[in-house]
């Protein structure tokens, strides 16, 4: 299972990639193999506001639909468009071209429980 | 694979020719008419008869095989009922005929609608809807309209995690806010969890008792106490009112909506064979907010009474869809009151029955003993990289109708069984033996048979992720 070492993790599966005042966020490996291949992705639109913990995406495969939370609240400011023609990016390369959107976040205190690599290496 | 009748169609086998002798120079405009062939196929009658034969061969149906659907109760349906909704009276009526030509239709509407309170514990019944979820929906527009009535503001529904899809969308459908609930590990609610989501703007709580993983609900009593000190309504979701019945009525429990799917609990076709009823239940208080027209008995004679100015309005046209009501009441003369509950007694005796024969083998998460249904969680068991998905297919190789899978969302991998009260011992005992044999020596043993399945069936495993991804829903030819 691949789970990068420079990326911060949730307990619900997310990664996230803090560049400055944003993050990048997607699902981990461990999740699109849960899920099974994604047949269909309904993005947030750019300028959304997004709660910490809320759904802010939702995630289809043929096998169910699931909510993906954000990690931060703030507002989204980037969604990968790739995703609607192609969403088996997800599946392909969850870690690069399979980003989900990129928030501007509000408050850094909220990154405290985010997970490093190792830890969330347990929780799997 | 049975070729389309598009495929098999010819100029020169046409069966019949649709002659229009109808004056077609009517005042269309030019850009709205035609200019082609409607492009139906022409088959002649035997092939056409064969066409439609040959599907039904390939098809899975309860008249060919078991068919443990959970949630879904896929309950054998008696042929008998099929005969009484036809009956001339039942079947050459149009619902446009004066009420006083159709007594006995009326007659059957409102004593169905009288059975169904009785059942359920309710007060009023409205049996327009057309199926579980146009249930939920009604219930919903009644919960809105009551607040609306009486100058609160409430904006949220509280639905489970382990509820069924629909409940969170006919409440969003509504115009209601979703308030996600998270279930015990065993798929119960917890009322103290339940009580720190009791704002002053939960309109409702939509639960399903027993709930999806086949589990009755050990706090209702408490929940509903809670729920209505907050005025907040109880919403019922009927899905698995075929384990109670005779033993506990909604009504009693404290529920003010509830929705019933006749062809479920009381043994009409499901969709497809279809169409559904989802008649919609309410306390006295609700009863103004009913979908209209009522029928109500007046000196003796049934009358239709359209002068509700609460009403919610019609959720569908005439009175809901007629037979399968006939069927359902058929179904509830014929087993009376003793019947039903034996009916409910049984499906929770069998589905016990398969469980006590799979709890030491594969994990159950709700525990050792259930109502009307299970939910296996084979995960720990899965060797191989062999899925649920897996197994599902591979049954339909030996024939069976595959179980629900995947659902509810909170046991992982799951197979969720109903056997329902309808099937024997021996049919129960040999699925068991089956689905074991499938799970712990074939997915270890042999894991391609499983990965590879089905291999007996009309076609080999379907690729769902393209039919997903690029679904073609169009013959082109």
């Amino acid at each position: 299972m691949n789970i990068p070492q420079d990326l911060k993790y949730t307990k619900t599966h997310e990664w996230i990639k803090i560049e400055g005042n944003k993050v990048r966020v997607g699902i981990t490996d461990f999740a699109q193999h849960e899920i099974t291949d994604v047949v269909h992705v309904e993005l947030p639109e750019n300028g959304k506001i997004v709660k910490k913990a809320a759904p802010a995406v939702v995630v289809e495969s043929v096998k169910s639909a699931f909510d993906i939370y954000s990690p931060v609240s703030g507002k989204i400011v980037e969604i990968n468009e790739n995703l609607m023609s192609s969403p088996e990016l997800i599946n392909q390369s969850p870690y690069e071209n399979g980003w989900l959107f990129v928030v501007e976040f509000t408050n850094n205190g909220e990154f405290s429980d985010l997970l490093s690599a190792d830890d969330y290496k347990k929780i799997i | 694979m049975e070729k389309l009748l598009n495929e098999i169609s010819s100029e020169c086998k046409a069966a019949f020719n649709v002659n229009c002798d109808v004056e077609s120079d009517l005042n269309i405009p030019q850009n709205y008419k035609r200019n082609a062939d409607l492009g139906l196929p022409c088959v002649a009658e035997n092939d056409l008869l064969r066409h439609f034969t040959n599907l039904s061969r390939k098809n899975y149906a309860l008249s060919t095989t078991f068919y443990p659907l959970g949630s879904c109760t896929m309950k054998y349906n008696p042929l008998i009922n099929e005969k009484i909704a036809g009956f001339d009276g039942f079947n050459c009526i149009h619902p446009s005929q004066p009420a006083e030509t159709i007594q006995g239709a009326l007659e059957l509407i409102h004593n169905l609608e009288k059975d169904l309170c009785e059942v359920s514990g309710m007060d009023y019944f409205s049996l327009q809807p057309a199926a579980g979820a146009q249930g939920e929906f009604a219930g919903l527009l009644i919960i809105a309209k009551y607040f609306k009535s009486i100058k609160q503001k409430r904006t949220k529904i509280i639905v489970p995690d382990s509820a069924h899809g629909t409940n969170p969308a006919s409440a969003a459908y509504a115009g209601f806010e979703i308030m996600p609930l998270k279930s015990e590990s065993d798929g119960s609610l917890s009322a103290q969890k339940v009580k720190e989501l009791l704002t002053p703007e939960v309109a409702a709580i939509m639960l399903t008792v027993p709930n999806t993983l086949g589990v009755f609900e050990k706090e209702i009593s408490e929940i509903a106490k809670a729920s209505h000190e907050n005025g907040t309504l109880l919403y019922y979701d009927g899905a698995n009112l075929n384990a109670l019945m005779g033993m506990v009525r909604p009504g009693d429990l404290g529920f003010d909506v509830i929705h019933i799917n006749l062809h479920k609990t009381f043994s009409t076709p499901h969709g497809g064979g279809g169409p559904g009823a989802g008649p919609v239940g309410v306390k006295a208080f609700l009863e103004h907010f009913l979908p209209v027209p009522r029928v109500e008995n007046k000196n003796s004679k049934f009358v239709l009474n359209y002068k509700k100015s609460k009403s919610i309005g019609k959720v569908r046209a005439f009175f809901g869809n007629f037979p399968v009501l006939v069927k359902a009441y058929a179904y509830i003369k014929a087993l009376g009151a003793k019947g039903l509950k034996n009916a409910s007694v049984q499906a929770v005796l069998n589905a016990n029955y398969m469980l006590a024969k799979f709890k030491d083998k594969i994990n159950v998460p709700a525990g050792s003993r259930c109502m009307h249904e299970f939910v296996l969680s084979p995960k720990s068991v899965l060797q191989n990289g062999v899925r649920t998905v897996d197994i599902a297919k591979r049954l339909l190789d030996y024939g069976y109708y595959a179980p629900t899978v995947y659902f509810p969302l909170i046991v992982e991998e799951a197979i969720m069984i109903e056997p329902t009260e309808t099937e024997s011992k021996e049919t129960l005992d040999k699925f068991v033996e089956t689905l074991n044999k499938i799970i712990l020596d074939e997915a270890v043993n042999e894991p391609h048979k499983v990965k590879d399945a089905p291999v007996n069936t009309p076609v080999k495993r379907l690729n769902e992720v393209e039919a997903a991804r690029k679904p073609i829903l169009k013959w082109s030819g």
